[in-house]
């Protein structure tokens, strides 16, 4: 078997814990599931969207798909390839495949240095190449995400949100990856320019054949971008599926809850549109309610709901829930 | 009428030179109505309506034309008269709940402390009327809620406190600023229905600043549309949205991909970014991003108009 065959990431019952407080503090050590028991499979060329409230353990799980935290329960695999405990010296050479986007483009720029120097830092770090490849090189990139070339001598300060995450994806694309992981990159942008960066980030897969990891609050900008998307709560999937079908027809409760809560542009008279309204907040991760987590909030739990947990089930080809009772699809 | 702004202008002299950040706003609010201003950042929704609030400080802001509260001019008024309707008849919820509250007092003695200020009432009755504000709000428990610290709530429930907070003393008009950008999906949702609820319970008319059409459009009678200082477009809710006049509007509205049907292969962009207010083009600030620009954009400032349904726009005007 090839790893053309392999999928590209896959996460095998992956959890994140973290440990809080210290045996002096009022409650004694405690540990929050940030993220738990999740088994995701990401296959080349595709963009699987994460979708989930705050707090819901999206960019924990993001965070540890690409070991900038270390993985408490599971595993990781990469190409097939287990890299859950690797060092980081043995991950230095994957890195390079698998990168990263962040939400506040001017938080992941250094201020006092010349945004060209930004772009070449990475080039420098992995690549093998004399200094005028790596001049060539950036001014390929600043091409490829649409800034000037003349940009290159400019501080983080000069742009605009939209160039300034412009600036965040060509380095994250300056060493040729098969995998970025895109958190929540455009929520930080103004309505107009979003639909500017999600382009281009439709162009650059195309272009380079990215596989993407794709999360963001905004439910209809992750429809856009996604082949298949994956609804979080609490730490855990609740449901997956192809992207349109996911929104047309959510199966999960709280997909529905979360898809029918987003207001839409609506030019019929009555404004207000058949709405599943969650009562309460959602838990906190450290003392998660038994049973299914979503018991408390969800508008058809039953005694069954509240002592045994769903698991991740296929329920139709591409479609899995963890739900007792899915909405039949 | 509640509310009546007109020709309002708000500069700032800063180092660079003079900034026009609202450059002749007008608009009218009748009771219990709800006007949606949306625009993006630095489009000036946020500072017209600090102007209104006479909450602008600045030393080196200017402000000029006229705010009418209930026929009464605010531009000039003293501080101290301002302080009696601020909290009073007109109240505001900011963005942002933690930095609105006070973090070492209990929610309670906050929005106590609030109706105290503006009402001659002793301390047991002000905390009996925090509590039916709280259940007004839907806490699930107000009487336990009152006695938690701001850092014990959620996002939501934050937001929450600070809504009743606003509503003490039954404000004549409520201004909220993006009230839900900090907040999911689910929570926003639950917000806006209480916005709408109290708008028919206390009669309050009010002034709901986002940047998000869907909430305009779930929300708002009628909608303002603001780019660069000024309003580019304005009308009911029902004109706006199933008749968008100005190129901006339409733009805007053609860039948010849809929740439903077929998705778009590219989504319609609007190329550049917003315009910086110190450097403004000469005519239309839009007219740069415009698809539609042609010779009487790159001179002149298009004017809104008086109709109900305007748009400040030279094409539209044309057609």
């Amino acid at each position: 078997m090839t790893s053309k065959d392999l999928p590209i990431l896959e996460t095998r019952s992956l959890g994140k814990r973290f440990a809080i407080g210290t045996r002096f503090s009022a409650e004694g050590k405690r540990t929050v599931h940030a993220v738990d028991n999740v088994s995701l499979t990401v296959w080349r060329g595709e963009t699987v969207g994460l979708v989930g409230e705050s707090g819901c353990g999206k960019s924990t799980l993001a965070r540890c798909l690409v070991r900038l935290y270390d993985i408490s329960d599971g595993k990781l695999l990469f190409e097939g390839d287990d890299i859950t405990t690797k060092s980081l010296s043995e991950l230095r050479p994957l890195r390079r495949r698998l990168q990263m986007v962040f939400q506040d483009p001017s938080a992941s720029l250094n201020p006092r240095r010349r945004v060209g120097d930004l772009v070449a830092e990475p080039l420098r770090i992995h690549g093998k190449l004399s200094s005028r490849e790596i001049t060539q090189r950036v001014a390929e990139l600043f091409d490829l995400v649409g800034l000037l070339p003349d940009h290159v001598m400019r501080y983080p300060h000069e742009f605009s949100g939209g160039q300034r995450q412009r600036l965040g994806i060509a380095r994250a694309i300056a060493l040729n990856p098969d995998l970025v992981v895109l958190d929540e990159p455009v929520s930080a942008l103004d309505v107009s320019v979003q639909a500017q960066i999600v382009n281009l980030l439709a162009d650059l897969q195309e272009k380079l054949k990215l596989t993407y990891i794709f999360i963001a609050h905004d439910l209809s900008v992750v429809r856009q971008v996604s082949t298949r998307i994956a609804v979080m709560y609490l730490g855990s999937i609740v449901e997956e599926g192809p992207a349109e079908e996911l929104f047309a027809t959510p199966s999960h409760p709280y997909s529905q809850a979360l898809i029918s809560a987003v207001p839409v542009v609506e030019t019929t008279p009555s404004g207000t549109s058949k709405r599943v309204i969650l009562t309460g907040d959602v838990p906190s991760p450290l003392n998660p309610p038994p049973g299914c987590r979503f018991h408390p909030r969800c508008p058809i739990a039953v005694e069954r709901c509240r002592t045994e947990r769903p698991v991740l089930e296929e329920r139709k080809p591409g479609r899995k829930v963890a739900c007792h009772f899915p909405t039949l699809i | 009428m509640i509310l009546s702004v007109r020709d309002l202008r708000v500069s700032f002299r800063t180092n660079d030179g003079l900034v026009r950040a609202i450059d002749g706003v007008s608009f009218d609010l009748e009771e219990s109505e709800i006007l949606g201003v949306v625009g993006e950042s630095g489009s000036g929704k946020t500072v017209s309506l600090l102007a209104v609030m006479g909450l602008i400080t600045d030393p080196n802001a200017i402000i000029e034309g006229s705010i009418r509260y209930k026929g009464r001019e605010l531009v000039g008024l003293p501080a101290r008269e301002l302080r009696r309707l601020r909290g009073n008849e007109i109240a505001m919820i900011f963005q942002d709940p933690m930095t609105a509250l006070t973090p070492v007092y209990t929610i309670g003695w906050q929005i106590a402390e609030q109706i105290r200020a503006h009402q001659n009432i002793s301390k047991s009755k002000a905390m009996a009327r925090v509590e039916e504000l709280l259940a007004e709000v839907n806490f699930p428990n107000p009487h336990e809620a009152m006695s938690r610290y701001p850092h014990q709530l959620s996002g939501g429930m934050r937001q929450r406190a600070v809504i009743a907070m606003a509503l003490s003393c039954n404000p004549a008009l409520l201004v909220a600023d993006e009230p839900t950008t900090a907040l999911d999906v689910t929570v926003q949702a639950g917000i806006l229905d209480l916005v709408r609820k109290l708008r028919a319970t206390h009669k309050s008319a009010v002034v709901f600043i986002t940047h998000d059409m869907g909430v305009v459009s779930e929300l708002a009678d009628r909608v303002m549309v603001m780019y660069a200082g000024r309003v580019v477009e304005r009308g009911s809710r029902m004109e706006l949205f199933s008749d968008p006049r100005h190129p901006y509007t339409r733009a805007l509205l053609g860039s948010i991909p849809p929740l439903t049907g077929e998705k778009p292969r590219r989504l319609p962009a609007i190329p550049g970014s917003p315009p910086s207010l110190l450097r403004l083009p000469q005519g239309c600030a839009f007219g740069p991003r415009c698809p539609v620009q042609y010779e009487p954009c790159v001179s002149g400032k298009p004017d809104l108009g008086a109709s109900t349904h305007a748009a400040a726009c030279f094409r539209v005007a044309q057609a």
